[in-house]
């Protein structure tokens, strides 16, 4: 009863809000284990939505259905629908490589090619046919700015990537994704395998970036959660306990679960 | 303390430390007999007179210690010099045992000289005379060297003349024949088209005819020094002037006049051709001829062995049949050479040679082009040979690439094949210049598969020349191991060759080191470019 009453809750709120991805009963099996269990849920345009849960949750396998990384686990099978943008992801027929190219994304460990900051970053725009020189100057530098990194970066824009810093190196990733201008930045723990300050850099960066992407981040941190996203949603063995915004997943929560993981009870 | 001493690993450390020095020693021991009785050969050695008496009667010898022997007969100690005394065409043989006792007197004559002619080996005895320009100079070594230099010269050009100019010429009217026999078979030959043929038949015959009346000249001008020689026993040697490869007075070398030798012989040793059956001269050819095939093996099994190993490991289901597929690979590894040379030779050369003839080359029936072994059907040999630990080694470096790279690509909107052209075969290049490092190891090394599909003891052109098109593939070509077994047990004189041996040996295991050299240099450059990610 209270959960029919939580949910009227939530979708009253999200219809003020532009969506931009729509889960509707989306089920996702590792050969015989199910490891998603009929997810619906709303992700609104230009907010941040946090997945946040126990480890094997399903929070990282939920984010990765949303450009399809699913697809390079063998065993993995799906079924239901997201709508991006009122497009069904899931059908055949969709290019997937278009499909990425508008919801990029981040990694937890930082990825960078062992090219030169440069061509890191041009990567994504040479795969669309974009080699002119000129172009990928101004991209180089908007997308470097974009993730803060251009005053650190500018002198050694040829050095090779894999001589920055951790936290350098995540900032990279997350200008080589936005640098294809995707309108979604799924960014999947993009700060637990950095130090304090890098972490504080990027929240404060996630801060600046959702003027601009609709983003969503999977972390395992709840102050993180609690500081950078609009909307929370906390997830347990596979299911969607809770989607609501931030401050009330945090101060009231409707699920006992929910309550029980944030107040530490596990977890 | 024993018991501490073991647990604490020390006899572990011990035991590997042992193993690693046996095998260096094994390996500087090796290199170091080669080296020592390979480069040794080129040193000018003492010349010695022997005066020897055997029964009654005394005999004096004439030549260098080749070897010594000591042995144990009958309780009583045995000495014996193996004596390289040459004039072959006087004593039949090069070499002469000496029994150590037998020797009543050793001396050195300062007046000797060797001379290395183009026939019969060495000549060891002294000068009488020499005839330059019809003026007789009794035992003037300047006027020797004179004439020998003069008489090089001359060499040089007939050389030149006879293996470039109508070497070319007669490679033209072979081609012109072909081109009438291809013309005739197409029943396309026309009476214009065989008076066309004819000029040009002409127009070469004509070219010829100069070139051999140059010759002529020069046989002539070869032909008019000459110098006489006496041996040690008073026989009397003539030799003209172009029979006279080097002259020289070892006994009265100094240390720089000896290294300077030292170092020409070894510069003719690299840089000419093989006389008198291999036993003598240089081996280029066959220096040619293995880094040119060892190249050409290279560029075949490099993009064979990546696209295989590529589909294996990023297209190919894995399952039952990738693994058998697998298997089979590393299994072909040790597959014994030869067997490889059988198949080439019935695969590559009679059945895919014999059917590029018929179909393509009609013209030269009854002889064979392709349809006999030669260097490109070598190449496809080793390549195939050499095929495995390319593509094991692609492989390890494809699975070594991190799933997070390739994510990471993928994320950007990359395909599958834009990963792997612009990311991850890159970084595993390393890995395939490992692989190729691996197989260049062993496809410069092998012999046996080489005497079925092309390697031939005198090749009479190289397979890189100046008539179109330059590359012959087709030819037969010469090949340092092959060149070792022939020289050390082909020869008609093994004896004289055994040195040879040794240093071929030691050319061949140095070329195989440069060419791991330069791609462990191209490794290494690949490896800093793409350094991978855990670091």
């Amino acid at each position: 009863m209270t959960q029919v009453l939580a949910e009227k809750t939530i979708e009253q709120r999200l219809a003020d809000e532009k969506i931009s991805i729509e889960v509707e009963k989306l089920n996702l099996f590792y050969g015989q284990k199910q490891a998603l269990h009929d997810i619906d849920m709303k992700i609104p345009e230009k907010k941040v939505t946090a997945f946040i849960g126990p480890s094997g949750c399903g929070k990282s396998t939920l984010l990765r259905c949303f450009n399809r990384m699913n697809d390079l686990v063998d065993i993995a099978r799906v079924s239901g629908k997201i709508n991006i943008h009122g497009n069904n992801i899931n059908q055949p027929g969709v290019d997937v490589a278009e499909l990425r190219r508008n919801v990029g994304m981040v990694f937890q460990k930082p990825n960078p090619f062992p090219k030169s900051i440069y061509e890191n970053i041009a990567y994504g725009l040479r795969l669309q046919g974009i080699n002119k020189r000129r172009v990928l100057d101004e991209v180089v530098e908007w997308a470097l700015k974009g993730a803060a990194l251009w005053d650190e970066v500018k002198d050694r824009l040829h050095e090779n990537a894999l001589g920055m810093s951790g936290g350098q190196q995540q900032r990279l990733c997350i200008a080589r994704a936005i640098a294809v201008q995707p309108e979604v930045l799924l960014l999947d723990e993009p700060a637990s395998a950095l130090d304090p300050i890098s972490t504080l850099k990027i929240e404060e960066l996630i801060h600046e970036l959702k003027n601009d992407y609709t983003i969503v981040i999977v972390t395992h941190n709840m102050q993180q959660a609690a500081r950078v996203s609009d909307y929370t949603a906390f997830m347990y063995m596979g299911d969607m306990v809770e989607f609501d915004q931030t401050d009330t997943i945090f101060t009231n929560p409707s699920q006992k679960k929910t309550e029980d993981y944030i107040t530490g009870r596990y977890g | 303390m024993s018991k501490k001493f073991f647990n604490s690993g020390q006899h572990w450390v011990w035991l590997n430390a042992g193993a690693i020095s046996i095998s260096i020693i094994m390996v500087v021991g090796l290199l170091g007999l080669i080296a020592v009785r390979g480069l040794s050969h080129f040193w000018p050695a003492e010349v010695k007179t022997f005066v020897v008496t055997e029964g009654d009667s005394v005999a004096l010898v004439m030549g260098e210690i080749h070897s010594t022997e000591d042995d144990v007969q009958a309780g009583v100690e045995r000495k014996q010099y193996l004596i390289k005394m040459g004039n072959r065409d006087v004593y039949g043989l090069d070499f002469k045992w000496l029994d150590a006792k037998n020797i009543e007197a050793t001396s050195v004559d300062e007046n000797v000289i060797v001379v290395e002619r183009r026939e019969w080996g060495n000549l060891y005895g002294y000068l009488d005379n020499v005839v330059k320009d019809g003026v007789v100079h009794e035992g003037d070594p300047q006027a020797l060297e004179d004439i020998v230099e003069r008489a090089n010269d001359l060499h040089q050009q007939i050389r030149e003349i006879e293996k470039e100019e109508i070497g070319s010429i007669n490679y033209e009217l072979e081609q012109l024949r072909l081109e009438q026999r291809r013309l005739e078979l197409d029943n396309e030959l026309t009476n214009e088209a065989l008076a066309e043929l004819e000029q040009q038949r002409a127009t070469l015959e004509q070219q010829f005819l100069e070139y051999q009346q140059e010759l002529q000249v020069l046989y002539k001008e070869i032909k008019r020094d000459s110098a006489q020689f006496s041996t040690i026993g008073g026989e009397k040697i003539t030799l003209t002037a172009g029979n006279i490869v080097r002259a020289f007075q070892p006994n009265q070398m100094g240390f720089g006049a000896k290294l300077g030798h030292y170092f020409s012989k070894i510069g003719e040793f690299i840089f000419d051709e093989p006389r008198e059956a291999n036993t003598e001269g240089g081996v280029f050819p066959a220096i040619f001829g293995t880094v040119l095939m060892v190249l050409l093996m290279s560029i075949i099994v490099t993009p064979l062995g990546v696209i295989a190993a590529v589909y294996m490991r990023e297209y190919a289901k894995q399952g039952p049949v990738t693994r058998t597929i697998r298997i089979a690979v590393n299994n072909l590894a040790g597959v014994p050479s030869i067997v490889y040379g059988v198949f080439g030779l019935g695969f590559f050369v009679y059945f895919l040679g014999g059917s590029i003839d018929e179909l393509f080359y009609p013209e030269v029936s009854p002889a064979p082009m392709f349809g006999t072994p030669g260097l490109i059907w070598a190449s496809l040999t080793l390549a195939l040979l050499t095929l495995p630990v390319v593509i094991v080694s692609t492989e390890e470096g494809l699975a070594r690439i991190p799933k997070s790279i390739r994510e990471g690509s993928l994320a950007l909107g990359a395909t599958k094949f834009e990963t792997l052209r612009k990311t991850v075969l890159p970084m595993a290049s390393p890995a395939m210049m490992t692989g190729l490092i691996l197989a260049v190891a062993r496809a410069a090394g092998e012999v046996a598969p080489l005497m079925l599909v092309g390697v031939v003891k005198l090749a009479p052109t190289l397979p890189l020349d100046g008539n179109a098109p330059f590359l012959h593939l087709e030819r037969k070509f010469m090949h340092l191991g092959f060149h070792i077994y022939d020289v050390g047990f082909q020869s008609p004189n093994v004896e004289a060759a055994r040195p040879l041996v040794y240093a071929t040996a030691l050319l061949l295991v140095l070329i195989i080191i440069l060419l791991n050299i330069a791609a462990i240099k191209i490794r290494n450059n690949l490896r800093e470019k793409y350094k991978s990610l855990e670091q």
